[in-house]
């Protein structure tokens, strides 16, 4: 190594700063010892998720970018919770409010923007707030615990996320805007009225050209008056009216200052060694307030710090997209109405969709869509290029007849650098150029190659268009052998019959004689073997712990800092009040992180640590409840006939009983059921691998339904008479799914494949079968042991699996 | 990479050979540290940080070994049990250590900086 490291400082631990970092360590990352300075107490986290943070769907640690161990091993030094206060741009020393120092030979200035709080009387009185970082959004989640009505300032993209998010925590929202529309930055008139309608319906209030004149209250606030003497009562108000670059530093420092920090087209600012990217820098007089500007500005200042040619930044074309559920807009480029422009303009009040495109000259210069967004990127690209209206761009996008796209024509229009998979962020210009340069010919490739369709598999359609549309016929060609893991070529089918026919008995053997290409497999593979050895040899088959993933080898869930959550069994969602005692007794002398309600009526002792799982149980003293397992989780009921005044049938009992009968087995893939008393189905059934309803003369059975990723409504498979008949037939139905489903495939998607009538033909019209599938379930279920109790024993024997070696 | 000289390390015993387990890892704490040891099907014994080079972090030894290899528990990704190198399409590095047996006794070479590193001086 031998050469010297320079010394580079970063202020603001914010989005800018950390991205551009993140290039820095691609590209060079000996260059530099990095020192990094942030206000915030917090590792580098997705600023804009807070909002999600506050609608509830994430929570913080979700939101984290980089944790500290990321900073840890890049060798960073990270001082958290510091501000800076000068800068000595002779010297090139920055100053810290805490009297830490540091020397730099570059330095980036990322310090973000301010929420801009109106100066009017009274702005300071406790229960006002800005929304901008996690210390807000706490204050909010704090807040309507115990206030009931907020009042949002600002109808703007920001506003209107905090105003939601307030509403689902449960109080009373009015959005207060000085304009007639709302976020009038981003839509036209129309689009704006149909946004605020949703809204309507979606619970929130509105005051629209309010200018607020006085907050009124004591100490803490009380309401609002507005310049037209009107008035509004709330505890708590949220400003959004906008943000402030934040300057004050680089100004204090003597760097030129606008509105942001001045920088040329490489980020740098008037100081020598000095550059700033982000909210806080103002670039050929624009400052963003959007991150994909700043995303594009970190990509350029990390190539110019690193020594590498890039292209001078000239600017973002930037778009908007608001992150509301049930509300879909998009706006991009010039979005108003203007004498000189053309608009093509379509309003469905029915559908409740809005598009426009606006035209100089014939040339694309901007849109807007509400209801569907779908075609939000290609407007962005045509856009960007300054694409030329033609015949067929208005057929596609305004539905003449006949002209709608097919799946493949949809893809070779998409923008190169849009995101196909948004959980590993994989664009389609990384993709289609992955399956060039590397000959890919399968979706498994691609997702080797790439990482794209690795997580929750949500974008492999796409991928498999993107490859069709690369390949053209030779990949329909291909299409039809792949085998189930890049390991084999071979098909479950096939790899099903020979365990058969050749008596196979353990994982090993069958990849031995199957010729296995990686001969001890992968995560995928071996799960599914040990899985169809199982189902196949129930009596004889010993369960293979090394292919089994962490959760059902550990029977709990492993959570992503290494400590467990355990759940124990609650029978139709049953318990008793001392059950409920021995759980609360035993998560206090465990100190557990988080006592959880699921969605499937139990309770989750979140945050156990591994060496404390067989304590934890033994004192539980109670069966697991599966919650990690391919095997039947919950069964979930409603109140039923015991209780409820429409009950007809005891969906509670119904419910525990099934449970009992059908826990512990494997399947291929997780599964839920559900009973309800009567077709008012509280307990959800139309959701759930098996749906239950009772009715006056017995009860109907659906199949099929999923409440995930993707989403299905389950499909009626019969109807029956009596309590035993419906125990029969959801034993028959399972075992049927057991012996054909591919492994990991939900009943949903296989229901799909196979076809409803296949399995009823299988299931309830023949009575042979029936009864013959209900007898190898049982056959199977009779083989089972607690894991729990059987982990325990096993512990007592060797601590292998649960211990550390402890070292002194 | 860096070469590390073999008289520069000093050997630590972590256990005997009866404590792994042919395709299960198991981790070995050293104050606040903690090594992920594997024994693969061959017979070889290797040893790593217990913690993934993703991101979001989280442990190693939970993951399920195949070959020379281990799949990352949490994030299914493809590390080298020799070198710790990430495969691709991810990418990252985890710290290795060399393990020697001798008689039963399985014994971890550390050079002095990462011996001072883990409070074992
Ligand atoms: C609720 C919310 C929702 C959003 N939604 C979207 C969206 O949907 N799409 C979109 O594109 N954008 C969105 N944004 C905007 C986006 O988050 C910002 O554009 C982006 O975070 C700006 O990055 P930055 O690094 O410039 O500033 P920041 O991420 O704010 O980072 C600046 C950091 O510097 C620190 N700092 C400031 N001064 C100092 C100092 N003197 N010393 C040390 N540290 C200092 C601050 O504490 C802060 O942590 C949203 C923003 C919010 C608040
Ligand atoms: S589904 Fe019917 S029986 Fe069950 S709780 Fe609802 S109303 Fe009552
Ligand atoms: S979107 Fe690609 S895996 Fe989730």
């Amino acid at each position: 190594m031998g050469a010297i490291r320079q010394k580079l400082v970063l202020i603001g631990n914010g989005m800018a700063g950390v991205n551009t970092l993140e290039h820095i360590l691609k590209l060079s990352p000996e260059q530099y010892d990095i020192t990094v300075f942030g206000s915030e107490p917090h590792p580098n986290y997705n600023r804009i998720m807070l909002s999600y943070v506050l609608e509830g769907s994430k929570t913080i640690d979700d939101i984290i970018l980089n944790s500290w161990a990321w900073y840890e091993e890049h060798h960073i030094t990270l001082h958290t919770g510091t501000t800076i206060t000068a800068i000595d741009t002779q010297q090139k020393i920055v100053f810290a409010d805490n009297g830490l120092t540091a020397a730099y030979d570059r330095l980036i200035i990322a310090t973000g923007s301010n929420p801009i709080i109106l100066p009017v009387p009274g702005h300071q009185k406790q229960g006002v707030v800005g929304f901008r970082d996690i210390a807000d959004c706490s204050v909010m989640l704090e807040t309507a615990k115990q206030y009931r009505n907020a009042a949002v300032i600002g109808g703007g993209l920001l506003g209107l996320e905090a105003a939601k998010g307030l509403l689902n925590l449960g109080m009373n929202v009015t959005v207060i805007h000085l304009m007639a529309d709302l976020m009038e930055r981003q839509l036209d008139t129309s689009a704006s009225a149909m946004l605020k309608a949703e809204l309507e319906r979606q619970g929130l209030h509105f005051l629209m050209e309010k200018q607020t004149a006085e907050i009124y209250g004591g100490e803490r606030v009380e309401g609002l008056t507005f310049s037209d003497g009107t008035k509004l009562e709330s505890d708590f108000i949220v400003m959004a009216a906008g943000i402030r670059p934040n300057t004050a530093l680089a100004s204090a420092s003597g760097l030129e200052v606008k509105r942001g920090i001045v920088v040329d087209d490489y980020m740098q600012t008037s100081a020598e060694g000095v550059y700033a990217v982000g909210e806080c820098a103002e670039h050929r007089g624009v400052c963003y307030g959007l991150v994909a500007p700043l995303f594009e500005q970190g990509a350029v200042l990390a190539k110019q710090l690193c020594g590498v040619q890039t292209k001078p930044y000239e600017g973002t074309q930037v778009s908007t997209k608001l992150k509301i559920s049930g509300v879909d807009v998009f706006s991009t480029g010039v979005f108003l109405d203007q004498p000189e422009l053309t608009v093509i303009r379509k309003q469905d009040d029915w559908k409740q969709q809005y598009k426009k495109l606006l035209l100089k000259e014939n040339t694309i210069v901007g849109g807007v869509l509400y209801g569907d967004v779908s075609d939000s990127s290609r407007i962005q690209q045509w856009v960007r290029e300054g694409a030329a209206m033609t015949e067929a761009i208005y057929a596609e996008l305004m539905g003449a007849a006949g002209t709608a796209l097919s799946a493949a024509d949809r893809v070779a229009q998409m923008a190169d650098d849009e995101i196909v998979c948004g959980c590993n962020g994989v664009s389609k210009g990384s993709i289609v150029k992955a399956i060039k340069d590397n000959s890919l010919t399968s979706v498994d490739e691609v997702k080797a190659c790439t990482g794209a369709g690795r997580s929750c598999g949500g974008c492999v359609p796409t991928v498999s268009h993107l490859l069709q549309y690369v390949l053209g016929d030779e990949y329909a060609g291909q299409k039809t052998k792949t085998g189930i893991c890049g390991c084999t070529s071979l098909s479950r089918d096939e790899i099903v019959a020979t365990i058969k026919e050749k008596h196979l008995t353990t994982v090993k053997e069958v990849m031995h004689v199957l010729e296995w290409h990686n001969p001890e497999g992968c995560s995928k593979c071996r799960p599914a073997v040990n899985y169809y050895l199982g189902m196949l040899w129930p009596q004889e088959h010993e369960d293979e712990k090394d292919s089994r993933f962490v959760n059902e080898r550990m029977n709990a869930n492993i959570q992503k800092d290494g400590t467990y959550t355990v759940v124990p069994r609650m029978y139709g969602g049953v318990t008793t009040p001392q059950d409920l005692k021995k759980i609360a007794d035993v998560a206090v002398k465990y100190d557990v992180k988080m006592v959880k309600v699921t969605g499937g009526q139990r309770l989750d002792l979140i945050g156990v640590a591994k060496e404390d799982l067989p304590l934890v149980w033994e004192e539980l003293d109670m069966p697991s409840g599966y919650a990690y397992a391919k095997a039947l989780r919950t069964v979930k009921t409603c109140v039923g006939q015991q209780f409820c005044r429409f009950g007809t049938q005891d969906s509670i009992g119904m419910g525990i009983r099934l449970e009992k009968t059908f826990e512990r087995i494997d399947m291929p893939a997780k599964f839920k059921m559900a009973v309800n008393g009567c077709p008012r189905n509280c307990a959800e059934s139309c959701t759930k691998d098996i749906g239950i309803v009772g009715n006056d003369g017995g009860w109907e059975m659906f199949v099929g339904g999923n409440g995930g990723i993707k989403p299905r409504i389950a499909e009626l498979l019969c109807k029956v008479k009596t309590d035993e008949e419906l125990v029969q037939m959801v034993g028959a139905f399972t075992q049927y799914y057991r012996l054909t489903a591919n492994y990991l495939e939900r009943t949903s998607e296989w229901v799909e494949r196979v076809g409803i009538e296949a399995i009823k033909a299988e299931v309830v019209d023949n009575m042979d079968r029936r009864r013959e599938l209900y007898q190898d379930i049982l056959a199977a279920l009779a083989e089972l042991k607690e894991p729990w109790s059987t982990a325990l024993e096993e512990q007592r024997e060797s601590s292998y699996l649960f211990d550390a070696i402890q070292m002194k | 990479m860096t070469t590390q000289v073999n008289q520069d390390l000093t050997y630590i015993k972590i256990g005997t050979l009866e404590d792994f387990r042919e395709r299960m890892g198991r981790v070995i704490r050293l104050k606040q540290k903690e090594i992920a040891v594997f024994l693969t099907t061959d017979g070889t014994l290797y040893a790593l940080d217990n913690r993934s080079p993703h991101r979001r972090g989280g442990p190693l030894a939970e993951g399920m070994v195949s070959g020379h290899f281990v799949l990352d528990p949490l994030y299914d990704w493809k590390i080298a049990l020799d070198s710790g190198q990430v495969q691709a399409p991810d990418s990252g590095l985890v710290q290795t250590y060399p393990l020697k047996v001798e008689g039963k006794n399985v014994q971890m070479g550390l050079t002095l900086e990462q011996a001072r590193q883990l409070g074992l001086e």
